[in-house]
């Protein structure tokens, strides 16, 4: 499903943020992506939904080698990857359904076939009852699975999270967690970054430590 | 409905919303100028036209002139080769046609006597060029007999000489107003990325593509043009309306029935057009130069 092959990404100003990374992720896997601050997390993930471009080494996602990707290609890639940002990146001038059914509006799907999808992502996260709230009215838990619900109304193959438990309490991140799992669990390649030890530990998947830009 | 369709329908829905009144009520009363001017000179251009096609002139004999000097007069002006068409109006007639124009039958009986010449009316042979039909006039003032000859298109073509001097003063305001068209809508369709900002960086984080993201700013500007073009065409179409209201007491008391036509439904749709195109234009430099900017990290 992903797989990295001695991928480098080193940032205008030579901060290198990896160095020489390779791994792969198998099709409905779920792995997780842990290091302190810093260590090279969150480019990682960026480089597979190709907002950020490997410096060297390869980066193949379902196929296709997405470092070398037209820009007109990229997104078409990221309509089949669900993200789920560090920051949520909801849009707060209209209501969580509209936030969710965005990603629909790209590819013209025909409203009412939307709306029901938007529907179904929501009620998977626990949120249907919401879907007129304005996201600033929720808390940040719940913020965050409208995110995964957006995240996964395209149905993606591979859904990823960028610190999804972040500033979360503890309840609310492992809630968070339980979503992933979930998605995990109906066939969906999960990977999540998160420097949080304690909460992943319980559920005995796949690590892949990153220290100083390097898989430890 | 085909996807391609649904999205540009909603790409018009979002434009119609974030479409500003006040906007196309700029760019409108801006582009009233030149249109009016335009329908202003169409119109002079007509009457002007009318007359610089027309080669008719008017030959006036003496007062007094003897029938048969003017039957001699006849036969030399049938001979001339450059003469298509002879019409002897006697001194009686032209008499009965000036009492036909309102109020002119007093001014007549005060008179007390036909003041009027006998005259010929002569038609050069078309195609006569302006050069040509002033040569025929000085020639035929010199017959015996003659007292005056009137070339109609004389003036007319001063006046169409004047109206295209017009015409080009119009062409330099649309180009210059044309110019301000794009940069007002340029400017609009900035705020406006400003003002989509966090919209479009999530949109292109979650997979929408450049067209999809483009396509409401075009929409924005093709109709804020045509929204000015058609406001333009309210104004003109009122400030003709006002002008004709004038021009119709002044017209009356010539005895004419001139009035200033509107533009035309083809000028119309061209103004809308150019509008349209212009606020299109306007759009596709402001995106491509500010939608770069924002490319989401």
């Amino acid at each position: 499903m992903v797989s990295f092959s001695a991928v480098a990404k080193r940032y205008p100003g030579g901060q290198e943020a990896l160095k020489g990374v390779s791994f792969s992720i198998e099709p409905g896997e779920l792995a997780f992506v842990t290091g302190r601050s810093g260590a090279g997390k969150s480019t990682l993930l960026k480089l597979i939904p190709a907002i950020e471009r490997p410096t060297s080494g390869s980066v193949i996602v379902n196929g296709q080698n997405v470092g070398a990707l037209k820009r007109a290609a990229v997104p078409y890639l990221r309509r089949n990857i669900g993200v789920v940002f560090q920051d949520q990146k909801l849009l707060y001038d209209r209501s969580v359904f509209d936030n969710v059914i965005l990603p629909l509006a790209f590819s013209g799907h025909p409203p009412r076939e939307a709306a029901r999808r938007a529907r179904a992502a929501l009620d998977k996260v626990g949120l249907l009852a919401r879907e007129k709230s304005n996201p600033i009215q929720l808390s940040g838990g719940e913020q965050q699975r409208v995110a995964i619900a957006r995240a996964v109304v395209n149905r993606p193959a591979l859904l990823i999270g960028d610190e999804p438990t972040a500033n979360l309490d503890a309840e609310s991140a492992a809630l968070i967690l339980e979503v992933f799992v979930g998605f995990n669990q109906v066939g969906v390649t999960v990977l999540i970054a998160t420097h949080d030890q304690g909460l992943i530990g319980r559920y005995g998947k796949r690590l892949l430590r990153l220290d100083g830009g390097k898989i430890a | 409905m085909s996807p391609w369709l649904r999205q540009h329908r909603r790409a018009l829905g979002l434009a119609l919303r974030r479409l500003g009144i006040l906007n196309a009520l700029v760019i409108g009363v801006a582009l009233s100028l030149p249109a009016g001017g335009y329908a202003i000179l169409e119109n002079l251009r007509g009457v002007a036209g009318r007359f610089a096609l027309d080669t008719q002139m008017s030959l006036f004999l003496q007062p007094g002139a003897k029938r048969a000097d003017a039957e001699a007069l006849g036969k030399a002006l049938r001979a001339d080769r450059r003469i298509a068409k002879v019409r002897f109006v006697p001194r009686e007639e032209a008499l009965k046609e000036l009492s036909s124009v309102q109020g002119l039958p007093e001014v007549i009986a005060a008179l007390g006597h036909n003041p009027l010449p006998d005259a010929y009316v002569v038609t050069a042979v078309v195609p006569a060029r302006g050069e040509a039909i002033e040569k025929l006039s000085s020639d035929l003032a010199k017959l015996p007999g003659v007292a005056h000859v009137q070339a109609d298109a004389a003036w007319a073509r001063r006046l169409a000489a004047l109206a295209s001097i017009g015409r080009l003063a119009i062409w330099l305001l649309s180009t210059l107003l044309g110019a301000g068209l794009v940069a007002v809508t340029f400017n609009t369709i900035r705020l406006q990325i400003l003002t989509q900002r966090a919209e479009i960086e999530v949109s292109k984080l979650i997979g929408a593509t450049d067209a999809f993201i483009r396509r409401p700013f075009y929409y924005l500007g093709l109709l804020q043009g045509v929204g000015g073009g058609l406001v333009a065409l309210g104004i003109v179409w009122a400030g003709l309306g006002l002008l004709n209201r004038e021009v119709r007491l002044l017209a009356e008391s010539y005895g004419s029935g001139f009035r200033f036509g509107f533009l035309g439904a083809g000028d119309g749709f061209a103004v809308v057009l150019f509008a349209g195109l212009l606020g299109l234009l306007g759009a596709q430099l402001s995106v491509s130069r500010h939608l770069r900017e924002i490319e989401p990290v």
